[in-house]
């Protein structure tokens, strides 16, 4: 879990990943990743989002070393704010823009699985074929743009993985899109919050899913490795 | 040198701001008023001009989703 001044969801993403493992939290302006088998880029702000959402926290330190790992095939999960600070810095396509109609929501919604062949969804692969999720969303700037060659090359190798549900598009993403991975498939971002969706206490745990995803495929790779 | 950069959603891009003050307009009686555009501006003094469009492309902008213009602002120093 990555901290940046202005960070409030990483105690909430460490806390789901305990469920699935063992989580540390990173500081923004220390480079040492710790030997971790994944990283969680979290919400909230970052810097203050000066100029644009995460285009001022991409020069982080700590940002250098998630690119190297990303690159290296590291695990690297964005979540909102996360979401933006990984397109911000490329390592992700496209971009993230206020909201169609200028407001902050907050709010449950229901996503389509459109793939499941990823580390970040393989789990979501069982009966019935196509899982849908509830997981909330919270933002101001989630309306994710790419331009039209780009959506048409997205979808052409199956990295959009998560869509809004038909009716649920909450901020006026292009082709409902909720969530998008590289073409590499290791880096991923989503606009919501799978790690508020983790306790029966908050509705819904369809979040798990994604963390469960993301344990299964570092077992996957260890094993693969010894 | 003193310049100014001139920060705007690319054309084509859903502008929610634009329309917004473009909606507003007409209430209080401005009306014929089309295609708004908001974005914002930066100043700044700088050294080395020929750095700047690099620097918009880099930092001050996000080229997927902006343009930006460069004007050399008359004014010389800092306010």
């Amino acid at each position: 879990m990555i901290r940046f001044p202005g960070s409030c969801d990483e105690v909430d993403a460490q806390l789901a990943c305990q469920r699935v493992g063992e989580a540390v939290i990173l500081w923004h302006g220390d480079r040492d990743l710790q030997g971790v088998d994944a990283v969680v880029v979290p919400g909230g702000f970052s810097y203050g989002d000066y100029l644009r959402a995460g285009a001022i926290a991409r020069f982080a330190p700590v940002m250098e070393s998630v690119a190297e790992f990303a690159n290296d095939g590291g695990i690297v999960l964005g979540i909102c704010n996360g979401f933006q600070v990984l397109c911000e810095a490329g390592l992700l396509p496209g971009a993230l823009l206020p909201n169609d109609h200028l407001r902050f929501i907050f709010r449950q919604v229901a996503l389509d699985v459109v793939r499941t062949d990823s580390p970040f969804t393989r789990a979501c692969a069982t009966e019935p074929p196509t899982r849908q999720l509830s997981i909330p969303v919270k933002h101001m700037s989630g309306r994710y743009y790419a331009p039209d060659d780009e959506l048409r090359r997205l979808e052409r190798s199956g990295q959009v993985l998560l869509r809004y549900a038909p009716g649920h598009n909450p901020n006026g993403s292009l082709r409902d899109i909720a969530g998008v991975c590289n073409e590499q498939r290791n880096v991923f971002g989503l606009m919501p919050h799978p790690e508020h969706a983790v306790d029966p206490l908050t509705g819904s745990v369809d979040g798990l899913y994604l963390f469960e995803s993301i344990r299964t495929e570092i077992d996957d790779r260890a094993r693969l490795a010894a | 040198m003193r310049a100014r950069v001139l920060v705007k959603p690319k054309a084509g891009i859903l502008d929610p701001q634009g329309q917004a003050v473009e909606r507003a307009l007409p209430a209080l009686g401005f009306h014929g008023v089309r295609n708004v555009a908001v974005g914002r501006m930066i100043e700044l003094d700088l050294d080395d001009a020929e750095q700047l469009p690099e620097m918009c492309r880099r930092l001050l902008t996000n080229p997927l989703i902006e343009d930006f213009e460069i004007v050399e602002a008359d004014d010389g120093a800092a306010p």
